[in-house]
C-alpha cells in the first residue's frame, strides 16, 4: 500500500474510487470494469502529469518519501555475493553507512552507502542514516582497500546529513567527513556515486566526491536542508518551499549547474512505485559509466578527477 | 552664553562629535570596558580574561607576517550564480558586505614572510557575510596553494566561518572537495599546510580544508566544530558539556596539536615552518 504525499491527494482520492468499485464489482459486471479502467487510465495520467512537474519542495517529499527504495533494496536488487565489511578498526561500527564486496552483474566492486531504516526498529539501528565518525572512517577504510585490490567504488548517497551529536563532535565528526573527501579523492580506482534519495550536505559529499555523480530523477542534493536554510535566512520555518526552489537542489537543477553528470529517469510516480524498475535504471547507468572510466590509465583517472571539482566555480 | 556653553566651544576638537564610537571596545569576554586602541596594541586579546577578538585579515596579516608582505589579487568567480534571493538578492548582500569590509570575499590572502621564512598566509574573515565559503574562497584557497606550490614555500591558513555560503547552493558544497584537490597537491609538492582554527570556524569548512592541515593549531576560547550548537541541543535535548566544541575542548579530545595564544602565534609558525622545510635526506 502506497502512502500518498500532500500533494498526491487527487491521484489518492481516484486510487480509492478505484479500490472502492473493484470490492463492489462481481466478474460479470462489465459495465464497472469498464468504469475501472476509465479511472486507472486517468490516475495513471495524473500521476505521470504531477511527476513531470514535481516543484523542487515537492521533489524534496519524494526524495524522503518513507517507502522509497533505499541502500538495502537496491543492494538486494542490484548486488549479488554481497559479504559486507564492518567497523572503523578504532572505535565502533555504525550501521547508519553499509558497505562490503559485492558483485554488480558479474563485476567486482566495492559498494557502500547510507541506510536510512524503514521501519522504527531499523531506523533507529542505523541512525536514519546519519553517520557518525566512525562510519566516514568506515567508509575511508574501504575505499583504501578498494584501492588496494583495484576494485572500483560504487556509492549510494541517502542522508539528511551528518549525524549532529555530542559524541559525534567529541570523536571528530568535522576530520572524519574531511578525511573521507579526500579518500574519495585520492582512490586510484574508479569511483562512481549515485544520490538516490537525499543528498545532505557534507554528510553526503563525503562519499560524493567521485568521477561520475548520477542523481535519480526526484532525489535532491543540497548544502543545508531546505528547513535549515529557511529557518537561518528567512528566519522561519515556512519557506522552506522558497529555500528548496532558491538554492536548486533537484538533479535537474544539479545537471545544469555542471555539478553531476547524469540523471537516472525513474518509473511513472517515483522509484517507491516500481523499485525493481529504479533499481535497473540505476544500475544500467552505474555500469555504462563504470565501463567508460574503466577504460582510463589510473594516472588520467586521479587527474580527471581532480579537474572535476577544481573547474566548479572557475569562471 | 552660559559658562558652560563657554567652557565647551574652547575645548574645540573635543565634541561629542568628534570623539570616535569605537573609543572603547566591551570585552565579549568578561564585560571589561577596554580602550579600544589598547586592546588592538593587545592583538585584540584582552589584557585582564585572555577574550581571543576576532580580527580581520590586515591585522592578522600585519601580526604574523614581517614587513613588505603582498596581499595577493583576489579571485574571480562567477557572481551570484543561482540568481538567489531570501528576504535581499544575494548580489545586494555581496554589495553590502563588501561597502562594510577592506577586502572583496571571507578569503584574502598574502605572500610574506615570518620571521624570514617564505609562506603563503590566508586569513578567513568572518566579518565578510560570516566567513562563509562560496566559489570565491573556494577559488581564492586554490590560488593560495598554487602560489605556494611556485613560490615553493607552505601554506597557513587563518580559518573562521560559519559554514557554506547558503546562497551559492550546492556550488558552495563543492568547495568542500575543491580545496581538498588542492592541499592534496600541495602534500604532493613536498610542502606544508598548516590549519590555525580561530573563533568560530564551524560547518562545511571545519568538514574540509580546516581540519586536512599537517599541523592543526587553534586560538585559546574559539568555537570549532561540525554542527551547531543549537542543532545539537535540538537532537539530544539535554545540555551541553562544559566548554563543548572549544579550542581546549577539541585539544582534549585529540583534534588539535595545540591551542595557541596570539602573543605566540608568530613565534610557533615560524618554528614550525622551520621543521616543515623539505631538506635532502642525508
Amino acid at each position: 500500500m502506497i502512502s500518498f504525499l500532500e500533494f498526491e491527494k487527487p491521484i489518492a482520492a481516484l486510487e480509492a474510487r478505484i479500490a472502492e468499485l473493484r470490492t463492489t464489482a462481481s466478474d460479470s459486471d462489465l459495465d464497472i470494469a469498464g468504469e475501472i479502467s476509465r479511472l486507472e487510465k486517468k490516475s495513471a495520467g495524473m500521476l505521470a502529469a504531477t511527476y513531470a512537474k514535481l516543484t523542487p519542495w515537492q521533489k524534496t517529499q519524494v526524495a524522503r518519501h518513507p517507502q522509497r527504495p533505499h541502500f538495502v533494496d537496491y543492494l538486494r536488487m542490484g548486488f549479488t555475493d554481497f559479504i559486507p565489511l564492518g567497523g572503523d578498526r578504532l572505535y565502533g561500527e555504525d550501521a547508519a553507512i553499509i558497505g562490503g564486496f559485492a558483485r554488480l552483474n558479474g563485476r567486482r566492486v566495492m559498494v557502500m552507502g547510507h541506510e536510512k531504516g524503514h521501519d522504527t526498529a531499523t531506523r533507529i539501528k542505523h541512525n536514519f542514516g546519519m553517520a557518525k565518525p566512525e562510519g566516514y572512517r568506515k567508509a575511508i577504510r574501504l575505499m583504501e582497500m578498494a584501492g588496494k585490490f583495484g576494485l572500483p567504488v560504487v556509492t549510494l548517497v541517502d542522508t539528511a546529513g551528518a549525524f549532529p551529536g555530542v559524541e559525534a563532535e567529541e570523536r571528530g565528526q568535522a576530520e572524519a567527513i574531511a578525511r573521507s573527501i579526500e579518500a574519495c579523492l585520492a582512490v586510484p580506482v574508479p569511483i562512481v556515486s549515485a544520490i538516490v534519495g537525499e543528498g545532505g550536505s557534507g554528510g553526503a559529499v563525503a562519499l560524493a566526491a567521485a568521477d561520475r555523480v548520477l542523481m535519480l530523477e526526484h532525489s535532491i542534493y543540497s548544502v543545508i536542508s531546505p528547513e535549515g536554510a529557511s529557518s537561518i535566512l528567512w528566519r522561519t520555518p515556512d519557506k522552506a518551499p522558497d529555500a528548496a526552489e532558491a538554492m536548486k537542489v533537484t538533479a535537474q537543477d544539479l545537471l545544469s549547474l555542471n555539478v553531476i553528470e547524469r540523471v537516472v529517469p525513474e518509473p511513472a510516480g517515483g522509484a517507491h512505485r516500481d523499485a525493481p524498475a529504479a533499481a535497473q535504471a540505476l544500475f544500467g547507468a552505474i555500469e555504462q559509466e563504470l565501463d567508460a572510466l574503466s577504460a582510463l590509465p589510473a594516472g588520467d583517472l586521479l587527474a580527471r578527477r581532480e579537474e572535476r571539482f577544481l573547474a566548479i566555480g572557475r569562471a | 552664553m552660559s559658562w558652560l556653553s563657554k567652557v565647551r566651544n574652547s575645548l574645540g576638537g573635543l565634541t561629542k562629535r568628534d570623539t570616535p564610537d569605537n573609543l572603547w571596545t566591551k570585552c565579549p569576554g568578561c564585560g571589561e570596558m577596554l580602550f579600544t586602541r589598547e586592546f588592538e596594541d593587545n592583538l585584540s586579546v584582552c589584557p585582564r580574561c585572555q577574550f581571543h577578538g576576532r580580527i580581520g585579515a590586515q591585522a592578522r596579516f600585519d601580526q604574523l607576517l614581517d614587513a613588505g608582505y603582498a596581499v595577493l589579487p583576489a579571485a574571480r568567480v562567477p557572481e551570484n550564480p543561482l540568481n538567489f534571493r531570501d528576504s535581499k538578492k544575494y548580489s545586494d548582500r555581496l554589495k553590502i558586505a563588501r561597502a562594510a569590509n577592506p577586502f572583496p570575499d571571507a578569503l584574502t590572502n598574502a605572500l610574506g614572510t615570518v620571521e624570514g621564512r617564505k609562506v603563503v598566509l590566508g586569513v578567513q574573515d568572518f566579518a565578510f557575510m560570516g566567513g562563509s565559503m562560496g566559489m570565491a574562497v573556494g577559488e581564492a584557497f586554490v590560488e593560495a596553494v598554487e602560489r605556494a606550490i611556485a613560490e615553493d614555500c607552505g601554506y597557513v591558513i587563518c580559518t573562521a566561518a560559519g559554514g557554506a555560503r547558503m546562497q551559492e547552493g550546492i556550488l558552495s558544497l563543492m568547495q568542500m572537495p575543491k580545496a581538498t584537490v588542492a592541499i592534496r597537491r600541495l602534500a604532493r609538492a613536498g610542502l606544508p599546510y598548516i590549519v590555525v582554527l580561530t573563533d568560530p570556524t564551524t560547518g562545511g569548512v571545519t568538514a574540509s580544508y580546516a581540519m586536512l592541515g599537517d599541523v592543526q593549531i587553534a586560538e585559546p576560547g574559539a568555537l570549532i566544530g561540525f554542527a551547531g550548537q543549537r542543532v545539537i541541543q535540538d537532537t539530544i535535548r539535554e545540555k551541553l558539556p562544559d566548554g563543548f566544541q572549544r579550542a581546549e575542548y577539541l585539544h582534549a579530545h585529540g583534534m588539535v596539536d595545540m591551542v595557541v595564544h596570539r602573543k605566540d602565534l608568530k613565534g610557533t609558525l615560524a618554528s614550525l615552518l622551520e621543521y616543515l622545510e623539505r631538506k635532502e635526506v642525508a
